[in-house]
């Protein structure tokens, strides 16, 4: 077991900033979801990842082209953090058909194989055994490439978990698996529901390495995501790093989370937040003013609006190729 | 023609398959230095290597999940679930994640993988290894589902499954492996989709699929003896079905029975009868005849195992009773 340490050393102040400005995308794309779903412009399930921001982005500066993610049901962070088209992304919220799935699938399937963005999911832990695939086909492809898996601490319990952490161990698939810990599945607490209390001390029991970071610094994600996909790319076979995190909304907008306490939310939201945590690092180091942030701010409040005016445009998916098309499955 | 055991003609298929193109591999449980559970593999472990026979841990989820996330990827793999009732431990990768990848895309990700798996009655090994499950995989839109009774079907449909884009359930029959057959030493396919009329006749249609063509074959054989003619229709693979050619047989005999192995609530059998009725009431001179197996768990002793699904007298009775 190893703890982790944030530092910056090794990025670029250029690749910071490139990580602040994803950070605040994802925060600004969730924000403007839960304002739409709460005026009933798109429905179904939405589960916003505010507060875990920092995850996908850290572990995506990570991999590079060629490499595959596998997503879950909060998954919007994964995908933008990925390089995934907003536009496509906010149309399948709405259903429309130049969304990601043609408005079949909305907030917790969308999927880009050209990116390398194998799927999110609906089923809490089904993309874990798919990650074991995207594992196997990189380690016969020779290529050197990774697959990255994220999941939840609710996931963690589940027997697929287990089934692909040993398999991935056995064949030293180059696989990473990353545990967002955001305290929560649905409404049980992880202290309430995890034995071993850090999900990653469960990497003991397959024999490869555990870290357990703070999911609120991207940097730290970085670097510790760094040295597992290294460790992969070189045959060393799989890593688990649980990441803590909060989530500071509920499970989905409906849901009021009055299964937490006061004080516990106020700490997470004002000391843990990624975004303002970030910002506020970058200048103290003076790799950045206030003046660029607000320019970055502006430049992606347009690029949202840019999203929700093209998805509200966007024509409806055609009833008569879906009838067309049902009679193939 | 030269005669093969339908599991050498497994592994011809897979042979070839393999040679063919460098993408396809396998993945399962004891198909390694085991050969397989019912020794369909022999040999291949030597021939490709662990790398395209990858030997796995009892984990059927992920077993089923890698082939998925193989798929995605760039590979064909042929995943192998021992014992269809195992799927019981997979459902969620072969339903909610194999079967949805496709629509959920708009046509624009595959999911080419074959899960060969084998079910049914009749070698006493009980309620959880004895099951004819296809009606579940039958259900679940996005999947094909195919079950050969023949070796010449098995090899023609195999290399079918493996060239296709779609999630195949492969479902073998553990009676059937020993049993030899005809099989061209030639290179040839079978087309989904595309029943077989295994047996011509005039008086009434049997509809069959599996284990229980053999037994219709060999019931239309002894009916045939009192002057009884009947056709026999194999469709070979359930998802896509061929009702045309049933339709089309039942507009000749103007009578049908359908059997399965399965238990008869909400099987293959009720829906296909159903569709018939739709499709040909005007034809039929009487009422569709269900054969199935009963509704209850695969008993241990050989005397309730052997009741508790369609045998050669049942269906010769049905027929009996429906002339």
């Amino acid at each position: 077991m190893r703890e982790r340490r944030s530092f910056m050393a090794g990025l670029s102040g250029k690749t910071m900033i490139g990580m602040l400005e994803k950070l605040i995308e994802i925060r600004k794309f969730e924000e403007k979801s839960i304002r739409l779903y709460e005026s009933g412009k798109i429905w179904g399930y939405l589960h916003p990842c505010i507060g875990q921001e920092a995850i996908p982005v850290g572990a995506c500066y990570a991999i590079g082209k060629g490499d595959y993610i596998i997503s879950n049901h909060r998954g919007h962070g994964h995908l933008i953090a990925r390089g995934a088209d907003i536009r496509k992304m906010m149309a399948e919220l709405f259903g429309k058909s130049t969304g990601y799935c043609g408005g079949r699938g909305g907030s917790m399937h969308m999927i880009d194989i050209e990116l390398g963005i194998l799927g999110e999911n609906g089923i809490v832990g089904g993309g874990i055994p798919i990650s074991v695939g995207a594992g196997l086909s990189c380690k016969m492809d020779k290529k050197g490439n990774v697959a990255v898996c994220f999941f939840g601490d609710g996931a963690s319990n589940n027997g697929v978990f287990h089934e692909a952490l040993n398999m991935s161990a056995i064949l030293k698939l180059p696989v990473v698996y990353i545990c967002e810990n955001n305290m929560y599945a649905i409404s049980m607490c992880s202290k309430d529901s995890v034995a071993c209390v850090d999900v990653g001390k469960r990497s003991d029991a397959y024999g490869i390495p555990g870290y357990i970071i703070d999911g609120s610094d991207p940097l730290e994600v970085y670097r510790t995501v760094n040295d597992a996909v290294k460790y992969a790319r070189n045959g060393g076979g799989p890593s688990l790093i649980e990441a803590k995190t909060y989530r500071f909304y509920g499970h989905h907008p409906n849901d009021p989370a009055e299964y937490r306490g006061k004080e516990e939310v106020e700490y997470y939201t004002s000391e843990k937040d990624p975004v303002s945590n970030f910002k506020r690092k970058l200048l103290e180091e003076n790799m950045i003013t206030a003046g660029e942030i607000q320019r970055i701010e502006s430049k992606l409040d347009e690029k949202i609006k840019d999203a929700v005016t093209f998805a509200m445009k966007s024509p409806e998916p055609e009833l008569k190729k879906f009838l067309k098309e049902s009679g193939l499955y | 023609m030269r005669e093969i055991e339908y599991r050498e003609a497994i592994k011809e298929a897979i042979t070839e398959e393999m040679d063919r193109d460098s993408k396809v591999f396998l993945i399962g449980e004891d198909i390694g230095v085991y050969n397989g559970a019912f020794k369909a593999y022999r040999g291949l472990l030597d021939k490709y290597g662990p790398q395209r026979v990858i030997n796995t841990p009892i984990s059927e989820s992920v077993i089923i999940g890698a082939a998925i996330g193989a798929a995605l990827t760039g590979y064909r793999p042929v995943a192998e679930i021992m014992f269809i009732d195992f799927a019981a431990l997979a459902m969620d990768q072969i339903v909610n994640q194999a079967a949805k990848i496709h629509f959920i895309s708009e046509g624009r990700v595959d999911v080419p993988i074959v899960i060969r798996t084998q079910g049914g009655v009749g070698k006493g090994v009980a309620a959880q290894h004895s099951q004819s499950l296809e009606g579940w995989f039958y259900h679940i839109p996005g999947l094909k589902v195919v079950m050969p009774s023949t070796p010449y079907d098995v090899k023609g449909l195999l290399k079918t499954a493996i060239r296709d884009n779609s999630p195949v359930m492969f479902i073998e029959h553990k009676m059937i492996y020993p049993l030899k057959g005809p099989v061209p030493e030639e290179e040839y396919t079978i087309p989904f989709g595309k029943a077989e009329v295994k047996r011509e006749g005039r008086d009434i249609t049997i509809f069959a699929y599996s284990n229980m063509a053999l037994k219709s074959l060999e019931a239309a054989e002894e009916l045939s003896e009192d002057g009884i003619s009947c056709e026999v229709i194999d469709p070979r693979t359930l998802v896509p079905l061929d009702i045309d050619t049933l339709i089309n047989s039942v507009k000749k005999t103007g009578k049908l029975i359908v059997v399965c192995e399965a238990c008869s609530r909400g099987s293959v059998a009720s829906d296909v009868s159903a569709r018939a009725a739709e499709r040909a009431f005007g034809y039929l001179k009487a009422p569709v005849k269900i054969v199935a197996g009963l509704n209850t768990p695969i008993p241990y002793n050989s005397t309730l195992e052997e009741a508790s699904i369609p045998g050669k007298a049942d269906i010769v009775e049905a027929v009996k009773k429906l002339l």
